[in-house]
Protein backbone atom coordinates (compact mmCIF):
# COMPACT_ATOMS: atom_id res chain seq x y z
CA UNK A 1 0.00 0.00 0.00
CA UNK A 2 1.65 3.23 -0.81
CA UNK A 3 0.50 6.34 1.20
CA UNK A 4 -0.06 9.80 0.15
CA UNK A 5 2.39 12.37 1.18
CA UNK A 6 -0.02 14.16 3.05
CA UNK A 7 0.23 16.59 6.07
CA UNK A 8 -1.79 15.21 8.71
CA UNK A 9 -3.62 17.34 11.06
CA UNK A 10 -5.65 15.95 14.05
CA UNK A 11 -8.85 16.30 13.52
CA UNK A 12 -9.70 17.31 17.19
CA UNK A 13 -7.28 20.45 16.65
CA UNK A 14 -9.34 21.86 13.26
CA UNK A 15 -12.23 21.29 15.01
CA UNK A 16 -10.56 23.79 18.22
CA UNK A 17 -10.11 26.17 15.16
CA UNK A 18 -12.81 25.88 13.69
CA UNK A 19 -14.94 26.36 16.88
CA UNK A 20 -13.11 29.75 17.72
CA UNK A 21 -13.98 30.81 14.33
CA UNK A 22 -17.62 30.12 14.17
CA UNK A 23 -18.02 32.03 17.90
CA UNK A 24 -16.18 34.75 16.15
CA UNK A 25 -18.22 35.12 13.20
CA UNK A 26 -21.65 35.24 16.64
CA UNK A 27 -20.10 37.76 18.03
CA UNK A 28 -19.02 39.80 15.00
CA UNK A 29 -23.01 39.39 14.33
CA UNK A 30 -23.61 40.38 17.71
CA UNK A 31 -21.53 43.39 17.62
CA UNK A 32 -21.68 44.84 14.49
CA UNK A 33 -24.89 43.17 12.67
CA UNK A 34 -23.16 41.72 10.40
CA UNK A 35 -24.35 39.41 7.54
CA UNK A 36 -23.09 36.95 5.48
CA UNK A 37 -24.28 38.98 2.46
CA UNK A 38 -21.82 37.48 -0.44
CA UNK A 39 -22.21 33.88 0.80
CA UNK A 40 -25.74 34.23 0.45
CA UNK A 41 -25.43 35.26 -2.75
CA UNK A 42 -23.40 32.54 -4.08
CA UNK A 43 -25.71 30.10 -2.21
CA UNK A 44 -28.99 31.55 -3.17
CA UNK A 45 -27.87 31.51 -7.04
CA UNK A 46 -27.18 27.51 -6.47
CA UNK A 47 -29.95 26.30 -4.57
CA UNK A 48 -32.71 29.01 -5.55
CA UNK A 49 -33.78 27.54 -9.01
CA UNK A 50 -33.71 23.91 -7.58
CA UNK A 51 -35.62 25.07 -4.48
CA UNK A 52 -38.63 26.69 -6.91
CA UNK A 53 -39.39 23.72 -9.31
CA UNK A 54 -39.12 21.05 -6.29
CA UNK A 55 -41.44 23.34 -4.10
CA UNK A 56 -43.98 22.80 -7.75
CA UNK A 57 -43.18 19.15 -7.21
CA UNK A 58 -43.99 19.64 -3.51
CA UNK A 59 -47.21 21.32 -3.88
CA UNK A 60 -48.58 19.66 -6.94
CA UNK A 61 -48.16 16.09 -5.09
CA UNK A 62 -49.74 17.57 -1.95
CA UNK A 63 -53.07 18.86 -4.12
CA UNK A 64 -53.63 15.97 -5.83
CA UNK A 65 -53.07 13.65 -2.56
CA UNK A 66 -55.57 15.92 -1.33
CA UNK A 67 -57.89 15.53 -4.39
CA UNK A 68 -58.23 12.06 -3.98
CA UNK A 69 -58.26 11.56 -0.80
CA UNK A 70 -61.56 14.10 -0.81
CA UNK A 71 -62.93 12.59 -3.45
CA UNK A 72 -65.61 10.36 -1.21
CA UNK A 73 -66.38 13.04 0.93
CA UNK A 74 -66.87 15.81 -1.37
CA UNK A 75 -69.34 13.42 -2.95
CA UNK A 76 -71.54 13.50 0.01
CA UNK A 77 -71.33 17.08 0.83
CA UNK A 78 -72.21 17.46 -2.67
CA UNK A 79 -75.86 15.90 -1.77
CA UNK A 80 -76.33 17.54 1.21
CA UNK A 81 -75.08 21.20 0.01
CA UNK A 82 -77.71 21.24 -2.96
CA UNK A 83 -80.37 20.76 -0.43
CA UNK A 84 -79.05 22.99 1.74
CA UNK A 85 -78.27 26.11 -1.50
CA UNK A 86 -82.55 26.08 -1.78
CA UNK A 87 -82.47 26.51 1.67
CA UNK A 88 -79.85 29.91 1.73
CA UNK A 89 -81.26 31.26 -1.44
CA UNK A 90 -84.29 32.34 0.42
CA UNK A 91 -81.81 33.74 2.73
CA UNK A 92 -79.83 35.46 0.79
CA UNK A 93 -82.68 37.67 -0.68
CA UNK A 94 -83.20 38.84 2.75
CA UNK A 95 -79.62 39.68 3.35
CA UNK A 96 -79.09 41.23 0.39
CA UNK A 97 -81.13 44.19 2.07
CA UNK A 98 -78.70 44.00 5.55
CA UNK A 99 -75.76 44.24 2.85
CA UNK A 100 -76.79 47.73 2.06
CA UNK A 101 -76.49 48.65 5.67
CA UNK A 102 -72.94 46.63 5.85
CA UNK A 103 -71.77 48.70 3.46
CA UNK A 104 -72.42 51.96 4.48
CA UNK A 105 -70.91 50.84 7.97
CA UNK A 106 -67.60 49.35 6.31
CA UNK A 107 -66.51 52.75 4.75
CA UNK A 108 -66.97 54.60 7.99
CA UNK A 109 -64.70 51.88 9.46
CA UNK A 110 -62.36 52.82 6.67
CA UNK A 111 -58.96 50.96 8.52
CA UNK A 112 -59.59 47.28 7.73
CA UNK A 113 -59.26 47.86 3.94
CA UNK A 114 -56.55 50.17 3.87
CA UNK A 115 -53.82 47.88 2.96
CA UNK A 116 -55.30 47.48 -0.16
CA UNK A 117 -53.80 50.58 -1.39
CA UNK A 118 -49.95 49.52 -0.54
CA UNK A 119 -47.79 48.59 -3.19
CA UNK A 120 -47.54 44.81 -3.60
CA UNK A 121 -45.33 42.17 -5.00
CA UNK A 122 -46.55 38.42 -5.20
CA UNK A 123 -44.03 36.11 -4.35
CA UNK A 124 -43.88 32.39 -4.24
CA UNK A 125 -42.88 30.42 -0.88
CA UNK A 126 -39.92 28.05 -1.77
CA UNK A 127 -38.86 26.61 1.26
CA UNK A 128 -39.56 26.09 5.25
CA UNK A 129 -37.36 26.25 8.20
CA UNK A 130 -35.81 22.80 8.06
CA UNK A 131 -36.13 21.99 11.64
CA UNK A 132 -39.62 21.82 13.47
CA UNK A 133 -39.07 24.22 16.24
CA UNK A 134 -39.34 27.91 13.81
CA UNK A 135 -41.40 29.33 11.12
CA UNK A 136 -38.73 31.07 9.03
CA UNK A 137 -39.75 30.77 5.75
CA UNK A 138 -37.64 31.81 2.24
CA UNK A 139 -39.75 33.43 -1.15
CA UNK A 140 -38.16 33.65 -4.38
CA UNK A 141 -37.92 37.50 -4.53
CA UNK A 142 -34.83 39.07 -3.48
CA UNK A 143 -32.57 42.41 -3.76
CA UNK A 144 -33.12 42.71 -7.45
CA UNK A 145 -36.62 42.60 -7.47
CA UNK A 146 -36.12 45.21 -4.61
CA UNK A 147 -37.05 43.55 -1.65
CA UNK A 148 -35.01 45.20 1.72
CA UNK A 149 -35.36 43.83 5.10
CA UNK A 150 -37.93 45.25 7.09
CA UNK A 151 -40.57 44.90 4.39
CA UNK A 152 -43.71 43.54 5.68
CA UNK A 153 -45.42 40.32 3.74
CA UNK A 154 -48.88 39.40 3.64
CA UNK A 155 -51.25 37.31 2.45
CA UNK A 156 -54.78 37.13 1.14
CA UNK A 157 -56.08 36.99 4.73
CA UNK A 158 -53.94 39.12 6.92
CA UNK A 159 -50.18 39.41 8.31
CA UNK A 160 -48.17 37.27 7.59
CA UNK A 161 -44.32 38.31 8.53
CA UNK A 162 -42.02 40.56 8.08
CA UNK A 163 -38.39 39.98 5.78
CA UNK A 164 -35.25 39.86 7.87
CA UNK A 165 -32.34 39.13 5.67
CA UNK A 166 -32.49 39.68 1.53
CA UNK A 167 -30.28 37.54 -1.03
CA UNK A 168 -30.05 38.61 -4.62
CA UNK A 169 -32.65 36.30 -5.67
CA UNK A 170 -34.01 34.80 -2.51
CA UNK A 171 -35.43 36.72 1.20
CA UNK A 172 -35.63 35.08 4.46
CA UNK A 173 -39.25 35.76 6.33
CA UNK A 174 -39.71 35.63 9.86
CA UNK A 175 -43.58 34.37 10.07
CA UNK A 176 -45.78 36.46 12.80
CA UNK A 177 -46.26 33.06 14.76
CA UNK A 178 -42.55 32.09 14.88
CA UNK A 179 -41.61 31.87 18.78
CA UNK A 180 -38.89 34.93 18.25
CA UNK A 181 -41.70 36.95 16.46
CA UNK A 182 -43.28 39.79 18.42
CA UNK A 183 -45.65 42.63 16.39
CA UNK A 184 -46.53 45.40 17.46
CA UNK A 185 -50.56 45.66 17.33
CA UNK A 186 -54.10 47.17 18.62
CA UNK A 187 -57.25 45.63 19.03
CA UNK A 188 -59.20 47.58 16.08
CA UNK A 189 -62.71 48.34 17.93
CA UNK A 190 -61.37 50.31 20.64
CA UNK A 191 -57.64 51.50 18.99
CA UNK A 192 -55.73 49.79 22.48
CA UNK A 193 -52.75 48.41 21.79
CA UNK A 194 -51.10 45.37 22.24
CA UNK A 195 -48.08 43.58 21.80
CA UNK A 196 -48.82 39.99 19.70
CA UNK A 197 -45.77 37.58 20.40
CA UNK A 198 -45.64 33.89 18.09
CA UNK A 199 -45.61 31.13 20.35
CA UNK A 200 -44.23 27.56 19.55
CA UNK A 201 -46.71 26.04 22.62
CA UNK A 202 -49.87 27.64 21.92
CA UNK A 203 -49.72 27.23 18.27
CA UNK A 204 -49.07 23.26 18.44
CA UNK A 205 -51.81 23.16 21.33
CA UNK A 206 -54.83 25.02 19.36
CA UNK A 207 -52.84 26.74 16.58
CA UNK A 208 -53.04 30.01 18.50
CA UNK A 209 -50.73 33.04 19.64
CA UNK A 210 -50.25 34.81 21.90
CA UNK A 211 -50.64 38.86 23.08
CA UNK A 212 -49.76 40.69 26.34
CA UNK A 213 -49.67 44.61 27.87
CA UNK A 214 -53.41 45.21 26.37
CA UNK A 215 -54.98 47.96 28.30
CA UNK A 216 -58.48 47.76 28.60
CA UNK A 217 -59.82 48.64 31.89
CA UNK A 218 -62.77 48.94 31.57
CA UNK A 219 -63.59 45.27 29.76
CA UNK A 220 -64.39 46.83 26.18
CA UNK A 221 -62.30 43.94 24.38
CA UNK A 222 -64.23 40.81 23.89
CA UNK A 223 -63.66 37.20 22.34
CA UNK A 224 -63.74 37.34 18.84
CA UNK A 225 -62.49 41.34 18.12
CA UNK A 226 -60.34 41.98 15.29
CA UNK A 227 -56.63 42.51 16.01
CA UNK A 228 -54.89 44.81 13.52
CA UNK A 229 -51.24 46.30 13.08
CA UNK A 230 -50.94 49.44 14.71
CA UNK A 231 -49.97 53.19 14.07
CA UNK A 232 -46.98 53.26 16.68
CA UNK A 233 -45.20 49.96 15.63
CA UNK A 234 -41.74 50.68 13.99
CA UNK A 235 -41.68 47.71 11.39
CA UNK A 236 -45.61 46.77 10.15
CA UNK A 237 -47.82 49.06 8.09
CA UNK A 238 -50.53 49.68 10.24
CA UNK A 239 -54.12 48.55 9.73
CA UNK A 240 -53.44 44.97 8.54
CA UNK A 241 -55.34 42.19 10.04
CA UNK A 242 -53.36 40.12 12.20
CA UNK A 243 -56.22 37.74 13.84
CA UNK A 244 -58.94 37.64 16.35
CA UNK A 245 -59.23 37.45 20.10
CA UNK A 246 -59.96 34.09 21.55
CA UNK A 247 -58.63 33.88 24.68
CA UNK A 248 -58.47 37.09 27.31
CA UNK A 249 -57.63 37.25 31.03
CA UNK A 250 -56.15 39.53 33.17
CA UNK A 251 -52.27 39.98 33.73
CA UNK A 252 -50.96 39.41 37.16
CA UNK A 253 -49.39 42.55 37.42
CA UNK A 254 -53.51 43.42 37.39
CA UNK A 255 -52.80 46.60 35.00
CA UNK A 256 -52.58 44.83 31.46
CA UNK A 257 -54.53 42.14 30.21
CA UNK A 258 -52.99 39.05 28.14
CA UNK A 259 -54.43 36.43 26.37
CA UNK A 260 -54.56 34.71 22.62
CA UNK A 261 -55.61 35.03 19.03
CA UNK A 262 -56.27 32.73 16.05
CA UNK A 263 -54.61 34.34 13.16
CA UNK A 264 -55.77 34.75 10.13
CA UNK A 265 -53.65 33.23 7.61
CA UNK A 266 -53.44 29.31 7.21
CA UNK A 267 -49.61 29.43 7.37
CA UNK A 268 -49.65 25.33 7.09
CA UNK A 269 -51.18 25.35 3.35
CA UNK A 270 -49.46 29.08 2.86
CA UNK A 271 -47.73 28.93 -0.56
CA UNK A 272 -48.44 32.34 -2.31
CA UNK A 273 -47.86 35.75 -0.30
CA UNK A 274 -47.47 39.27 -1.01
CA UNK A 275 -44.93 41.55 0.04
CA UNK A 276 -45.54 44.96 0.44
CA UNK A 277 -42.80 47.19 -1.06
CA UNK A 278 -43.73 50.51 0.88
CA UNK A 279 -41.97 50.66 3.96
CA UNK A 280 -43.02 52.08 7.64
CA UNK A 281 -39.92 54.04 7.71
CA UNK A 282 -40.87 55.58 4.51
CA UNK A 283 -44.51 56.44 5.47
CA UNK A 284 -43.84 60.03 6.90
CA UNK B 1 -11.72 15.28 -4.04
CA UNK B 2 -14.62 13.65 -6.30
CA UNK B 3 -15.89 12.57 -2.45
CA UNK B 4 -15.97 16.20 -1.69
CA UNK B 5 -18.40 17.01 -4.71
CA UNK B 6 -20.37 13.94 -3.87
CA UNK B 7 -20.26 14.59 -0.21
CA UNK B 8 -21.46 18.44 -1.22
CA UNK B 9 -24.21 17.51 -3.69
CA UNK B 10 -25.56 14.73 -1.11
CA UNK B 11 -25.92 17.55 1.46
CA UNK B 12 -27.64 20.17 -1.02
CA UNK B 13 -30.09 17.18 -1.94
CA UNK B 14 -31.06 16.43 1.40
CA UNK B 15 -31.21 20.24 2.25
CA UNK B 16 -33.65 20.91 -0.93
CA UNK B 17 -35.69 18.10 -0.23
CA UNK B 18 -35.66 18.56 3.92
CA UNK B 19 -36.75 22.65 3.07
CA UNK B 20 -38.80 23.14 -0.08
CA UNK B 21 -39.98 19.55 -0.56
CA UNK B 22 -41.17 17.65 2.66
CA UNK B 23 -42.50 21.05 4.39
CA UNK B 24 -45.24 20.98 1.59
CA UNK B 25 -46.24 17.33 1.68
CA UNK B 26 -49.87 17.81 3.91
CA UNK B 27 -49.28 14.14 5.42
CA UNK B 28 -46.08 15.03 7.01
CA UNK B 29 -46.60 17.01 10.28
CA UNK B 30 -42.79 17.35 11.16
CA UNK B 31 -40.30 16.86 8.86
CA UNK B 32 -37.43 14.59 8.77
CA UNK B 33 -34.26 16.07 9.68
CA UNK B 34 -32.32 14.81 6.66
CA UNK B 35 -29.08 16.59 7.45
CA UNK B 36 -28.92 15.07 11.17
CA UNK B 37 -29.32 11.79 9.24
CA UNK B 38 -25.98 13.22 6.51
CA UNK B 39 -23.99 13.86 9.54
CA UNK B 40 -24.01 11.52 11.64
CA UNK B 41 -23.74 8.46 9.05
CA UNK B 42 -20.63 10.05 7.57
CA UNK B 43 -19.16 10.61 10.99
CA UNK B 44 -19.27 6.90 11.86
CA UNK B 45 -18.25 5.72 8.34
CA UNK B 46 -15.38 7.94 7.33
CA UNK B 47 -14.20 9.45 10.82
CA UNK B 48 -13.75 12.23 12.99
CA UNK B 49 -12.38 14.86 10.07
CA UNK B 50 -14.96 13.96 7.15
CA UNK B 51 -18.15 14.15 9.96
CA UNK B 52 -17.19 17.28 11.19
CA UNK B 53 -16.78 18.55 7.71
CA UNK B 54 -19.65 17.79 6.41
CA UNK B 55 -21.29 18.71 9.73
CA UNK B 56 -19.81 22.33 9.21
CA UNK B 57 -21.27 22.10 5.72
CA UNK B 58 -24.94 21.25 6.55
CA UNK B 59 -24.65 23.74 9.50
CA UNK B 60 -24.13 26.36 7.46
CA UNK B 61 -26.81 25.28 4.69
CA UNK B 62 -29.41 25.91 7.56
CA UNK B 63 -27.71 29.65 8.65
CA UNK B 64 -27.12 30.87 5.64
CA UNK B 65 -31.38 30.05 4.25
CA UNK B 66 -32.90 30.03 7.47
CA UNK B 67 -30.67 30.60 11.00
CA UNK B 68 -31.74 33.46 13.32
CA UNK B 69 -28.07 33.44 14.87
CA UNK B 70 -26.03 33.11 11.99
CA UNK B 71 -23.26 30.07 13.05
CA UNK B 72 -24.92 28.35 15.56
CA UNK B 73 -26.14 25.89 13.65
CA UNK B 74 -22.87 25.21 11.81
CA UNK B 75 -21.42 25.16 15.22
CA UNK B 76 -23.89 22.34 16.82
CA UNK B 77 -24.01 19.97 13.79
CA UNK B 78 -20.32 20.46 13.61
CA UNK B 79 -20.04 18.71 17.00
CA UNK B 80 -22.51 16.24 15.93
CA UNK B 81 -20.39 15.15 13.35
CA UNK B 82 -17.11 15.10 15.15
CA UNK B 83 -18.86 12.97 17.82
CA UNK B 84 -20.11 10.61 15.56
CA UNK B 85 -16.58 10.38 14.03
CA UNK B 86 -15.50 8.82 17.67
CA UNK B 87 -17.64 5.94 16.55
CA UNK B 88 -16.07 5.01 13.45
CA UNK B 89 -13.85 2.32 15.27
CA UNK B 90 -17.23 0.60 16.59
CA UNK B 91 -18.63 1.02 13.28
CA UNK B 92 -19.24 -2.79 11.15
CA UNK B 93 -21.96 -2.13 8.23
CA UNK B 94 -23.68 -5.20 8.57
CA UNK B 95 -24.63 -3.90 11.91
CA UNK B 96 -27.42 -1.64 12.13
CA UNK B 97 -28.18 -0.74 15.49
CA UNK B 98 -25.43 1.34 15.83
CA UNK B 99 -26.25 3.94 12.94
CA UNK B 100 -30.19 3.56 14.35
CA UNK B 101 -28.54 4.87 18.20
CA UNK B 102 -26.59 7.30 16.74
CA UNK B 103 -28.36 9.04 14.68
CA UNK B 104 -31.23 8.59 17.59
CA UNK B 105 -29.40 10.40 19.86
CA UNK B 106 -27.75 12.82 17.64
CA UNK B 107 -30.85 13.97 16.47
CA UNK B 108 -31.92 14.73 20.15
CA UNK B 109 -29.18 16.17 21.37
CA UNK B 110 -29.48 18.59 18.49
CA UNK B 111 -33.38 19.24 19.32
CA UNK B 112 -32.35 19.73 23.07
CA UNK B 113 -29.28 22.21 21.98
CA UNK B 114 -31.89 24.05 19.92
CA UNK B 115 -34.24 24.05 22.96
CA UNK B 116 -31.19 24.95 25.57
CA UNK B 117 -29.80 27.91 23.81
CA UNK B 118 -32.41 29.16 21.73
CA UNK B 119 -35.83 28.52 24.25
CA UNK B 120 -34.61 27.80 27.74
CA UNK B 121 -32.58 31.50 27.45
CA UNK B 122 -35.78 33.12 26.38
CA UNK B 123 -37.71 31.95 29.43
CA UNK B 124 -39.53 29.31 27.68
CA UNK B 125 -38.89 26.53 29.93
CA UNK B 126 -41.66 23.49 29.26
CA UNK B 127 -39.65 20.90 28.43
CA UNK B 128 -42.13 18.01 28.45
CA UNK B 129 -44.43 19.87 26.40
CA UNK B 130 -41.12 20.42 23.73
CA UNK B 131 -40.63 16.76 24.14
CA UNK B 132 -43.56 15.35 22.93
CA UNK B 133 -44.82 17.64 20.34
CA UNK B 134 -41.42 18.56 18.52
CA UNK B 135 -38.28 16.08 19.44
CA UNK B 136 -40.20 13.16 19.53
CA UNK B 137 -42.47 13.38 16.58
CA UNK B 138 -39.17 14.59 14.70
CA UNK B 139 -37.25 11.66 16.30
CA UNK B 140 -39.76 9.12 15.13
CA UNK B 141 -40.38 10.25 11.54
CA UNK B 142 -35.87 10.95 11.08
CA UNK B 143 -35.39 7.38 12.15
CA UNK B 144 -38.14 6.27 9.75
CA UNK B 145 -36.23 8.24 6.98
CA UNK B 146 -33.04 6.65 7.59
CA UNK B 147 -34.16 3.10 7.26
CA UNK B 148 -33.91 3.98 3.37
CA UNK B 149 -31.42 7.28 3.45
CA UNK B 150 -29.12 5.12 5.23
CA UNK B 151 -28.51 2.40 2.97
CA UNK B 152 -28.71 4.74 -0.20
CA UNK B 153 -25.48 6.34 1.87
CA UNK B 154 -23.61 3.24 2.92
CA UNK B 155 -24.30 2.38 -1.08
CA UNK B 156 -22.22 5.87 -2.10
CA UNK B 157 -19.66 5.30 0.57
CA UNK B 158 -18.81 1.58 -0.83
CA UNK B 159 -18.33 2.61 -4.39
CA UNK B 160 -16.30 5.69 -3.47
CA UNK B 161 -14.37 3.81 -1.28
CA UNK B 162 -13.69 1.17 -4.47
CA UNK B 163 -13.17 3.65 -6.71
CA UNK B 164 -10.50 5.55 -4.65
CA UNK B 165 -8.80 2.21 -3.90
CA UNK B 166 -8.21 1.06 -7.53
CA UNK B 167 -6.83 5.33 -8.16
CA UNK B 168 -4.29 3.87 -5.02
CA UNK B 169 -3.70 1.14 -6.66
CA UNK B 170 -2.73 2.76 -10.41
Amino acid sequence: MRKKNKINIRPRSVLIVLTILLFGVMLANYIFDFKLTSLNTVTGYVFVPVQNGLGYVGSAISDSVTRYAKMSEVYDENVRLKAQVDELNDQVNSLKLAQYDVEKLKSLLELGETYSQYNKKSATIIGKDPGNWFENFTINLGTKDGIEVGMNVISDEGLCGIVVDAGANYSKVKSIIDDLSSVSAMVLSTSDNLLVNGSLTSMDSDGTIEFTNLRDDHDNVVVGDQIVTSYISSEYLPGILVGYVSEIHRQSNNLTKAGRLTPVVDFERLKYVYVITDMKEDME
Amino acid sequence: MIRAIVTFITAAICFVLQTSFFPFLPFLSVSPNLLIILTSSIGFMRGEKDGMLTGLLCGMLIDIFYGDIPALNALFFMYIGYVNGLLFRFFYPEDIKLPMIAIAVSDIAYNLAVFFFLFLFRNRTDLVFYITHIILPELVITLLFMLVLYFVLMKGNGLLENYEKQRNRE
